[in-house]
């Protein structure tokens, strides 16, 4: 008798004990996505704080540059917006071989035309930019 | 190496590329600037090299190593004056590298962290669709804005008509097919998307006139930096987001330069102002008085300039066109020999892209210091002796001052008619980009000079020459 009763009760702790886990688990995947959601959310927000600083900061400085040397500016814009080669490398570098990692060699050969071409062309504009000899 | 590690290293990066255009504030510091850009991008680049899971290949280096080398090629043997070209072809291939990127991200999202095939994040998604659309834009736009600048012809390259009805509707498309990829991620709304974004760039540049170019050059120039940002958020990289944002606020600044100089708007450029109104060009050729005016030798050019004390010369287009700036620069110099100040004054739409002139002038050996803004030089031309226009003819119209019904009225100009004798160096009698007759052609101190631009100066430099001794 008191052994069924021990079995018995041992048998309910754990249902209980796993009922309880389920429910933890439950909960923890759930806490997991809510940390998921409101990292991303985080990270949204840090970028557009990021992205709109650099939209005054450009704003600043591209006022400042004087309009004598728009072409050269307008040429090293050209090559430094080619840091899209990050995520051109970025594709051709993962580990799967595929139609993603030709995307990426494509736009790395295109990205480098743009980036030493228009380095090479803004050097080229300044180094005829001289002052009068006197 | 680690995530803290490499994202230090992006911000040195991003602030490289700060320092490189704050470089470009003058131009004693613009040398240092192009070398912090190369700074920053070799910063970036190696970083991502050194991401973990990154497999570094040969093939890798050998694309960098062609692309570079075919870059370095072309950018050593450009003209000058094909300048504006190369830089909407350069354009053209940012854009298209935005496109490569995003199709990428979408068909292997892993590599770059933002979920796995068919289940990529909502926000991921918006930016990489904004990415893509604004790549394809840049990348056609710029195509066509580069075929136009080398002056190609083609049927492709003439407005359809209702071009506008067109672009309108295509415009709506491509929101809806935005939307639709964005909201499901679904690959077929991806490529109708960049089919219709690319037809778009195509169709938005047609419109646009030859003389808009700049308008078109500095906006193409803007977009390649929005759609660097949209890979930016897209790849969660802030050296990408800093930098699209730079280049996008730099584009979008020179536009508004450009548009002020012409008293336009941008909506205005973008519709296709006036140079393709083709009725009211055929009504003012109708319209066309049969004036005297008084046209001249590079004779009398070269006695007139020898006796005054103050030359400025006002170049456009043509001189680019003629090749005239080495000419101009030896007859300039003569001038300084013989005793006068000889300095030039530049519009801010002279030419076919923002400061184009200034560069063409530094090829030629003109000393920067020489060459004037609009805003530095225009109260001078009251005190000056001779103005010498070669090549420019609408950033000179009275027309923008005095008569309200003219197409370029509120444009601001260069007063060259207030100078004391005024050289205008030109073809033909025939009107500016615009179609506005110049009244400055009838007055009584100007001479034309009819004839090639690099002639009329090679002309004026022998009788200097000659008549001096």
């Amino acid at each position: 008798m008191a052994t069924t009763e021990i079995t018995q009760g041992a048998a309910q702790v754990a249902n209980d004990a796993a009922a309880l886990a389920a429910k933890a688990q439950a909960l923890a995947e759930q806490a997991a996505m809510v940390q998921q959601a409101g990292g991303h959310a985080d990270m949204l927000a840090m970028f557009m704080t990021v992205f709109v600083l650099a939209c005054f900061v450009g704003y600043y400085v591209v006022w400042r540059v004087t309009p004598a040397l728009h072409s050269p500016l307008m040429a090293v814009t050209n090559a430094i917006s080619s840091v899209i080669i990050v995520g051109a490398l970025l594709a051709a570098g993962a580990s799967a071989v595929g139609f993603s990692q030709a995307m990426g060699f494509l736009a790395i050969v295109l990205a480098s035309v743009n980036i030493v071409g228009g380095f090479a062309v803004t050097q080229r504009m300044l180094s005829k930019f001289k002052k009068k000899q006197k | 190496m680690s995530s803290t590690l490499s994202a230090l290293l992006y911000l040195a990066a991003s602030v490289a590329f700060i320092m490189s255009l704050r470089g470009l504030s003058s131009p004693e510091t613009a040398r240092a600037g192009n070398f912090w850009g190369i700074a920053g991008m070799a910063i970036a680049v190696l970083t991502t090299l050194a991401q973990p899971g990154m497999q570094v290949s040969l093939w890798m280096l050998l694309a960098m190593a062609i692309g570079g080398g075919g870059g370095l090629y072309i950018a050593a043997r450009i003209e000058m004056t094909a300048l504006p070209q190369l830089v909407a072809a350069f354009h053209s291939l940012v854009g298209l590298a935005a496109v490569l990127v995003a199709v990428a991200a979408f068909y292997s999202p892993a590599s770059f962290g933002i979920g796995v095939p068919g289940a990529i994040k909502l926000g991921s998604l918006i930016e990489m669709g904004l990415g893509t659309a604004i790549g394809a834009i840049t990348f056609t736009g710029s195509i066509v804005a580069f075929a136009k600048l080398q002056g190609l012809r083609s049927r492709a390259l003439e407005a359809l008509p209702m071009q506008h009805q067109i672009n309108a509707v295509l415009a709506a498309t491509c929101v809806v097919l935005l939307a639709w990829f964005c909201l499901t991620g679904n690959e077929a709304a991806l490529w109708l998307l960049i089919l219709a974004t690319l037809v778009m760039g195509w169709f938005l540049i047609i419109p646009i006139g030859g003389a808009d170019m700049p308008v078109v050059v500095s906006m193409l120039n803007s977009y390649s930096g929005w759609a660097a940002c949209g890979i930016g958020f897209t790849l969660q990289n802030t050296a990408l987001i800093v930098t699209g944002a730079l280049v996008g606020s730099s584009g979008a600044i020179l536009s508004y330069v450009m548009c002020k100089g012409m008293n336009r708007s941008i909506f205005n450029v973008i519709l296709g102002g006036f140079g393709t109104d083709a009725s009211a060009g055929a009504a003012a050729g109708a319209a066309k008085e049969q004036r005297p005016v008084k046209s001249g030798s590079a004779e009398d050019a070269a006695f007139i300039m020898k006796n005054a004390a103050s030359v400025i010369i006002v170049p456009g287009y043509g001189m680019a066109v003629a090749q005239a700036q080495h000419a101009l620069r030896e007859m300039a110099d003569m001038l300084k020999k013989e005793g006068a100040t000889v300095r030039y004054a530049i519009h801010p739409v002279a030419g076919r892209m923002p400061g184009h002139m200034n560069v063409l002038l530094a090829e030629a050996n003109v000393p920067y210091d020489e060459v004037l803004e609009l805003d530095e030089i225009n109260r001078d031309f009251a005190q000056t002796d001779v103005a010498f226009v070669i090549g420019a003819n609408d950033v000179t119209n009275p027309a923008a001052k005095n008569d309200p019904k003219s197409s370029i009225y509120g444009m601001p100009i260069l007063d060259v008619e207030k100078a004391k004798t005024v050289l205008f160096v030109k073809r033909s009698m025939a009107t500016g980009y615009a179609g506005v007759e110049n009244e400055l052609f009838f007055r009584d101190n100007t001479m034309m000079l009819f004839g090639d631009a690099k002639k009329v100066c090679e002309e004026v430099v022998k009788s200097i020459g000659g008549g001096g001794h």
